[in-house]
């Protein structure tokens, strides 16, 4: 059903059940990305702010805001990407970091304020067996928000989410 | 010269650089050593074009005549683009595009610690978000430094070789324009001059780790920055604008 006028958490409401493209196991609103919406007599404008400055997915995201928005009879709207403060891993909850990591992806550990010089002492614990003895392949993976790691328990190969 | 056309200039200079680097980096696509670094180089070119994107989307709004960032990027021709000459370096060999890396990235880690606290909120947002893939592609350069400086004779040898070709063009990093006075005056810009000698302590601390001497010439070749280039420039550009210029307004 089309409503009139809506209220800004109705909106943000509607947009926090739309999934990151990647991961489709999180929401938007889950990873930090939807910041705010703002209702004006020029019409409703979303703050989004990208995860990564080339995000693949910021595109896709934008036309989900977009068409979810034109369903539910909001025609005016639009997306700002906003930069400061910048999209951080921190953002994410303890429930968030659950779902990635029963995705099969290991979950960012640390603040990428600290310790960046040395990210090889971070503990990062292979999501399907729970060891700690694993290993980084490469600080570039899948996607610009992942590191490749393998396990020396169960040796499987698997995605960690870097800290940002 | 205006505030306004200052931080025009500024914001091209910066994107351009980063628009280069991506195009460079980008080469590497399916002919990576392994893998793994195939992957690497293409994440690190990704980084690259986003921002650029930002920086040039950002410069069309400043200049106020509705230029797009894939305007600037795809339309402008040889003399009015301002990356520094090492960015348009060819890729070379991998030991020459991890020098080239290093001695790029290094500079970029303190250039963009200083724009994180810019007066411009727009530009420090921008850096906000690039210091933090800059750590990751500073720390993947020097990795590698190691194990190519540590590695074989042949590897520590073509390490050697680049940093040797590659040390002249390093200078232009540093130097201030009219523009870039303007803009350190707003607290907008960053002093590059001030960054010289902890950039050489890093490098030289990296390099050192690696079993590679520093250079000793100390000439300096530059122009980039105000449009004069190398003959690297105009087969980039052949390549890079090609889709645009044949199929104006093309998309996906
Ligand atoms: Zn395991």
């Amino acid at each position: 059903m089309v409503k009139e006028s809506y209220l800004r958490e109705e909106i943000l409401a509607l947009l926090s059940e739309i999934k990151d493209p990647e991961i489709p196991v999180v929401t938007i609103e889950e990873m930090g990305m939807l910041r705010d919406v703002i209702l004006s007599d020029k019409g409703c404008e979303i703050l989004l702010t990208p995860t990564y400055t080339a995000c693949p997915a910021m595109g896709i995201i934008e036309q989900d805001i977009l068409s979810t928005l034109k369903e539910a009879g909001i025609d005016n709207a639009k997306v700002t990407m906003v930069f400061a403060p910048a999209w951080t891993t921190d953002w994410m909850s303890e429930t968030t970091k659950e779902k990635l990591i029963r995705f099969g992806i290991a979950a960012p550990v640390h603040s990428s304020c600290s310790n960046w010089l040395s990210p090889k002492n971070v503990e990062v614990k292979c999501p399907k067996c729970e060891s700690t003895d694993t290993k980084l392949i490469s600080q570039f993976g899948s996607t610009a928000c992942k590191a490749l790691y393998s396990c020396n328990h169960c040796h499987e190969p698997f995605d960690y989410f870097k800290c940002h | 010269m205006t505030k306004q056309e200052a931080l025009y200039q500024y914001l091209l200079q910066l994107g351009d650089n980063a628009l280069i680097q991506s195009h460079r980096l980008s080469e590497w696509c399916s002919k990576g050593p392994i893998l793994e670094e195939d992957l690497a180089l293409t994440n690190i070119a990704l980084d690259y074009i986003g921002r650029a994107q930002n920086l040039l989307h950002y410069a069309g709004e400043v200049e106020g005549k509705g230029q797009s960032a894939d305007q600037l990027a795809y339309r402008r021709p040889e003399h009015q683009y301002y990356n520094n000459l090492i960015a348009e370096m060819p890729k070379g060999d991998f030991a020459f595009t991890i020098a080239k890396q290093l001695l790029i990235s290094t500079y970029e880690l303190l250039l963009y610690t200083e724009l994180c606290h810019s007066k411009d909120e727009t530009l420090a947002g921008i850096a906000g978000k690039a210091i933090k893939e800059v750590r990751y592609h500073w720390t993947h350069s020097r990795d590698w430094c190691y194990r190519l400086g540590k590695g074989t004779v042949l590897s520590n040898e073509l390490l050697q070789q680049a940093v040797n070709d590659l040390w002249m063009y390093t200078g232009e990093q540093f130097e201030m324009g009219a523009e870039e006075e303007l803009m350190l005056k707003e607290v907008i810009g960053c002093d590059n001059k001030a960054l010289q000698n902890k950039w050489l302590e890093m490098v030289e601390t990296v390099l050192s780790d690696s079993n590679i001497k520093i250079p000793t010439a100390t000439y300096n070749q530059s122009g980039g920055r105000k449009g004069i280039h190398t003959e690297n420039m105009g087969h980039i550009l052949s390549e890079m604008q090609y889709l645009q210029r044949a199929y104006p307004e093309a998309i996906w």
